[in-house]
């Protein structure tokens, strides 16, 4: 990953100044948003903020409110009470869930990329390197599978040279080593890019190696903070009864290291647990 | 050769070299149905110039702009799917044309010629019309190209990376309405989105980028208005039809022979 460039810091700086009042550091502030779909509550009086560096997961049920939690940060979604508050002149680099493009557009992925902004020559191909998937620079858009989706579109977003990385389950379509591969990588452009981070994502586990903030969402906010306090919270676990994430039904081959990563009730440091996600 | 079929061939061709880059991107956003619906309220458009004694090609415009709005208002309500509400729309203002120009009964008015078009009758200063028409539609395509290439590919990845996408939805609706004013002559309000759709499609086949398939949709958009003409004159059959007919030639040769492109 040595060739994504050091975020300059310049206009982080300037913009951050420009901010005042509390949270004045963060990238975007979500203030008591209330969100309602007809009779149904989506979000109700939520507060989130993710600061530059930050790695911040809002994880939760399907139907809890992730995603429109997510398009009220990015300014797709109207809150209809509450404030959001993004930076001035904000870069973010979004990944949606999947893109469906009609087949009778032709579209390689380089061209794809292309519609993201202009980048400096070969950059393109740089970047797909990195993710282990520039054999698809010129394949069509359509062709792309469903794992290789997923590398195309954290391609686009970080091409952007974004402050803000929003990723909409970054890690769906992935097997295990994928995903931990996929949520390591996540850390590494944090740490690279200098950017915050934002995603939603179903498992708790598998993201703790790289949140430094969980949000637990049910339309409300559950309870948040750092990944293994939220483990331990009673909210989380009555959102999650069976705290076995293999009960989840989603991720069936985690249920082997997560009995040795869960040995001790004790929360184990951040490494040694991305260390038994190898395992 | 007569001059009015030069002038019928000058007049098809300006249609067809703005309604294949137009008609790509309407295959692409899955729009067929809406610009059908779109051509179909032009038949309004015309009766309402008529009864307001307004040039005949604005009132189009204008008629066309307000459906085009109607409909994306009315595309964000979940009573009734999509397409449902086109079908309603499409063909109640199809009629309520139909029943308009009919009660107009003081004027003499060629329904054949606004249903299947009179390409054969057009003069020179409908010539001027349709290639300064076109020229416009086709400059707002060049300039929105790219953000409404952007937005067809993910509307809201692309509002996120900054465009400007209700401005350029906008122009791009601004830009169907005026191909639709402009191809009526031609082909009749029954059989435009013929114009707009069958060139493209035939033009998939054979292209890498979106901008190469832009470029054949026109090219086979002008043979087909060529070869149309053509079949017309030889076999002194309907014009416009026949120009649809040659379009879905090229289609259906693009199916054979092997493809090409991406």
């Amino acid at each position: 990953m040595s060739g994504l460039p050091e975020r300059v810091r310049t206009r982080g700086r300037v913009a951050r100044m420009t901010v005042s009042g509390p949270g004045a550091d963060a990238l975007v502030g979500v203030n008591g948003v209330s969100v309602r779909f007809g009779d149904m509550p989506a979000l109700e009086r939520v507060d989130l903020s993710v600061s530059r560096g930050e790695i911040v997961t809002v994880i939760g049920p399907n139907g809890a409110g992730k995603s429109t939690l997510l398009r009220v940060a990015l300014g797709l979604q109207k809150p209809d009470s509450g404030t959001v508050a993004r930076q001035p002149r904000l870069r973010i680099g979004y990944m949606p869930q999947r893109i469906a493009v009609d087949d009778t557009l032709p579209l390689t992925v380089r061209r794809f990329l292309s519609l993201g902004g202009r980048v400096a020559k070969g950059r393109r191909r740089e970047v797909l390197d990195e993710l282990g998937v520039s054999y698809l620079l010129d394949q069509p858009f359509q062709r792309v599978s469903g794992g290789e989706m997923q590398r195309v579109l954290l391609a686009r977003a970080i091409l952007r040279a974004p402050d803000l990385l929003v990723l909409d389950e970054p890690a769906q379509n992935l097997d295990v080593g994928g995903q931990s591969a996929m949520y390591e990588l996540i850390g590494s452009l944090r740490d690279r890019l200098g950017c915050g981070v934002l995603m939603v994502s179903h498992d708790l586990h598998l993201v703790m190696a790289a949140a430094d903030c969980v949000v637990c969402l049910n339309h409300h906010v559950c309870c948040t903070g750092h990944p293994h306090d939220v483990r331990e919270h009673p909210e989380y676990l009555a959102l999650f009864p069976d705290e076995e994430p293999a009960a989840l039904g989603v991720y069936t081959h985690h249920h082997d290291h997560v009995h040795t990563t869960k040995g001790g009730v004790a929360p184990l440091p951040a490494d040694e647990n991305r260390t038994a996600d190898h395992g | 050769m007569d001059d009015f079929l030069i002038r019928a061939a000058l007049a098809g061709i300006g249609v067809a070299l703005v309604s294949g880059p137009l008609g790509a991107f309407i295959v692409w956003r899955r729009m067929a149905f809406f610009g059908e619906t779109l051509a179909h309220s032009a038949l309004l458009g015309v009766a309402l110039g008529l009864v307001l004694g307004t040039n005949l090609s604005l009132a189009i415009v204008a008629v066309c702009i307000l459906f085009a709005i109607l409909m994306v208002l009315l595309q964000r309500q979940n009573y009734l799917a999509g397409d449902t509400l086109l079908g309603i729309l499409a063909h109640s203002s199809l009629s309520l044309g139909l029943v308009t120009v009919a009660l107009i009964g003081t004027l003499r008015i060629d329904l054949m010629s606004l249903l299947f078009g009179d390409v054969l009758a057009v003069s020179v200063s409908d010539i001027i019309w349709i290639w300064s028409g076109g020229a416009v539609a086709l400059a707002i395509l060049v300039a929105i190209r790219r953000p409404l290439l952007a937005l067809t590919v993910h509307e809201d990845l692309a509002r996120v990376e900054g465009v400007p996408v209700a401005a350029v939805q906008f122009g791009f609706m601004l830009l169907i309405a005026l191909v639709i004013a402009v191809a009526l002559k031609i082909v009749g309000v029954l059989l435009i989105t013929s114009l707009l759709i069958i060139p493209a499609a035939a033009a998939r086949r054979v292209a890498a980028t979106p901008e190469a398939m832009a470029v054949f949709a026109s090219l086979f958009g002008v043979a087909a208005v060529v070869g149309g003409l053509w079949g017309s004159w030889t076999w002194d059959t309907p014009t416009g039809p026949s120009i649809v007919l040659a379009a879905m030639a090229f289609f259906l040769a693009g199916l054979v022979l092997p493809r090409r492109g991406i």
